[in-house]
């Protein structure tokens, strides 16, 4: 008995070791390559090590594309998105989960309701409408259709739901206004989820994509997403330049990958608002 | 603040906090519902109205004289009338079926696969395993992408690890063809007789049999390598609820180890398949990013989905109006793919109300799955998941 259970531990740890190799290696590869000449980077594919080493795909890379202005762009939207969704997602959340009102419940499914509206069946829908209302290609239409999201306000709601009533009561008797209870006395007690809502909103943001593609079109507005999309699908003429496409992935991951190592506990907890059953 | 407003003032002097909670209600709720209203419910309506007109996509389609109610044509368009655009719409609609039915049956096994393994009570290194799992999940599907065609280029790191296999490897992205047809090929056979001619949506029977393309596996295993970790962790925090005794009971009373998670720990996670499900299902059908980036590839025709056929006939083909159907019969079809995952998954135990009434058995537990699931796969690549 004792023997198999070692046995079947032993080849556990072989398959998970071998997968998570599949899943680290792509990025490790790309970040090696990146310092690679583009003949390297073709002929030697899996060393991690450049044989000569050399910064030429990164100075190409700033010298020859726009890449510091779509940093700035990416960095003007993600802060306005990330802050807009966390206010906003929140104000939403507690009055659907404390706040007693006509029309809540209409409301609730309202957001329930959208929640099943796949994004990409509004790509072309939203480009009219932005047309419409004259916000098609400025920094407004790419950041006010993304300053709500309905997941964000149910994690909220559930996370209120959970916290208990009898506090801000206290604060209410002592003659607190609605807003004033919220923000000063709820709303640091949600701290835990605020946290979850401000990095899922900052990786959406600055991950997002599509809605960049069909919100704007000058090159002026263009973000690290959009940008490094037209490298990465061929936009640059001559060869297959990888150490560059290369190198634009690896500095557009590098502030998520920031954020994912110093919150990887709270990112992976695994017991919050997911299942509460 | 809102307290003040004057409506409610009457109601506060008789001592009753109740009007004051309305007006803060909706003022707490009105900027997501001017979102939501304005992006959300306003451009569908917008374009379901441009779904029945010839626009052109010049000024607006409203109050515009040159713009035509031209009823169901759009939608003619795309599934009876003999032309190229249903040809095209018929191929992407067959391509994203492909990438449907491979990738969510996979990430889906995988992912629970994963999280068992690292849900093992004994597993050293846990946090390094989760992290390598969920590490790609917060990337954007423009790096990965990026990525992916330099690992699977013709010389690359994929075709370089299988020629120690003895392998050759394909030349990925350049390779349009079905793999149903390489195997067939490599059998010794053919297409069958009749099997030519253009059928359902314009494609032949021999097309609908293809199966997804090799330079599309590219973007199917992508797709699985993105969104495992992400539901991984909904997997492991369902293990994590329903706890180890119950499987540790079960292999007490004799059940092998095997039979205690198929028989036992399985059906106890059936709220989070089901939401794991219905998130796969509804973001493959969604699959646009890889699409976008990849067309330019040699063999883009097999890569092209609805979701991308409808943004180049807005953008390139100056064809709102086809465009508008297309999204709306992609909406149709993600409805019908989740009432049937629903109607599968039913609980055959309870059959007083029709499936599609049913909620899974935890209600909470399941919204709660599907919202934070939904933002992870917002916030990470290829799978868009839901919401505005």
């Amino acid at each position: 008995m004792k023997q198999r259970i070692t046995a079947g531990l032993v080849a556990g740890y072989v398959v998970l070791i071998l997968l998570a190799v599949a899943y680290l290696y792509p990025f490790l590869i790309s970040v090696a390559s990146s310092f690679k000449t583009d003949g390297e980077a073709v002929a030697q594919p899996l060393s991690l090590i450049p044989e000569t080493p050399t910064f030429a795909a990164y100075e190409r890379l700033f010298t020859g594309t726009d890449i510091g202005l779509w940093g700035v762009n990416s960095v003007i939207v993600t802060l306005c998105v990330t802050l807009g969704r966390v206010f906003f997602d929140s104000l939403a959340g507690y009055a659907l989960s404390r706040l007693r009102f006509r029309g809540r419940s209409w409301v609730f499914g309202l957001f329930i309701g959208v929640m099943a509206v796949p994004t990409v069946v509004l790509m072309v829908p939203r480009f009219l409408v932005l047309k419409e209302l004259s916000l098609y290609d400025s920094y407004a239409g790419m950041i006010i259709p993304l300053l709500a999201d309905a997941a964000g306000i149910f994690i909220m709601k559930q996370f209120f739901d959970s916290i208990p009533v009898s506090i801000e009561e206290a604060a209410r008797i002592d003659g607190a206004g609605v807003f004033r209870t919220f923000w000063s006395v709820t709303l640091p007690m949600a701290a835990p989820a605020l946290v979850t809502l401000t990095i899922l909103s900052f990786q959406g943001s600055w991950n997002e994509f599509a809605h960049f593609v069909v919100s704007r079109q000058s090159p002026e507005l263009n973000t690290l997403t959009t940008g490094v999309a037209s490298l990465v699908s061929g936009q640059l003429g001559s060869g297959s330049q990888f150490p560059l496409k290369l190198a634009a992935a690896v500095l557009m991951t590098i502030p998520v990958a920031i954020v994912f190592f110093i919150f990887q506990r709270r990112i992976m907890s695994t017991t919050e608002g997911a299942e509460k059953g | 603040m809102a307290t003040r407003a004057p409506a409610t003032a009457r109601v506060r002097r008789r001592g009753s906090t109740r009007g004051g909670e309305t007006a803060a209600g909706w003022l707490f709720v009105a900027p997501a519902l001017v979102i939501v209203g304005v992006f959300l419910i306003a451009p569908i309506l917008l374009a379901l109205f441009v779904s029945f007109t010839d626009w052109n996509g010049r000024n607006s389609p409203l109050f515009n004289d040159r713009v035509d109610v031209v009823g169901l044509e759009n939608y003619q368009a795309i599934t009876t009338d003999d032309r190229l655009t249903r040809d095209l719409f018929g191929r992407a609609l067959r391509n994203n079926l492909f990438y449907v039915l491979l990738v969510v049956p996979l990430q889906t096994a995988l992912s629970l696969f994963l999280a068992v393994q690292v849900n093992r009570r004994l597993l050293k290194a846990k946090g390094f395993f989760r992290t390598a799992f969920y590490f790609p999940s917060v990337t954007s599907s423009i790096a990965i992408t990026g990525v992916f065609l330099f690992l699977f280029q013709a010389s690359g790191a994929v075709n370089a690890v299988l020629a120690w296999l003895q392998v050759d490897g394909p030349n990925w992205m350049a390779d349009p063809r079905g793999v149903v047809h390489v195997l067939v090929g490599a059998l010794g056979g053919g297409q069958p007789g009749g099997w030519g001619e253009p059928g359902f949506l314009g494609q032949s029977a021999w097309e609908w049999a293809a199966g997804p393309s090799v330079a599309q596996l590219v973007l199917i295993v992508m797709a699985v390598f993105t969104t495992s970790g992400t539901f991984m962790l909904l997997f492991l925090a369902g293990l994590q609820s329903v706890g180890a005794e119950i499987g540790e009971a079960a292999i007490m009373d004799g059940a092998s180890p095997r039979q205690a998670f198929f028989g036992v720990t399985l059906p106890m996670l059936r709220p989070v398949l089901f939401t794991v499900l219905t998130l796969g299902l509804i973001g493959t059908w969604q699959v646009f990013d890889q699409v976008y980036l990849t067309r330019g590839t040699p063999a883009a025709a097999t890569l092209t989905s609805p979701a991308y056929m409808a943004y180049d006939q807005a953008f390139t083909e100056n064809e709102p109006g086809i465009a508008a159907a297309i999204a709306f019969v992609l909406f149709l079809i993600i409805i019908a793919f989740s009432l049937l995952q629903r109607f599968v998954l039913r609980d055959r135990d309870e059959p007083a109300k029709p499936f599609w009434r049913r909620r899974p058995r935890t209600i909470a537990s399941a919204d709660g799955g599907v919202a934070q699931g939904t933002a992870r796969l917002r916030a990470g690549p290829t799978q868009k998941g839901v919401g505005g």
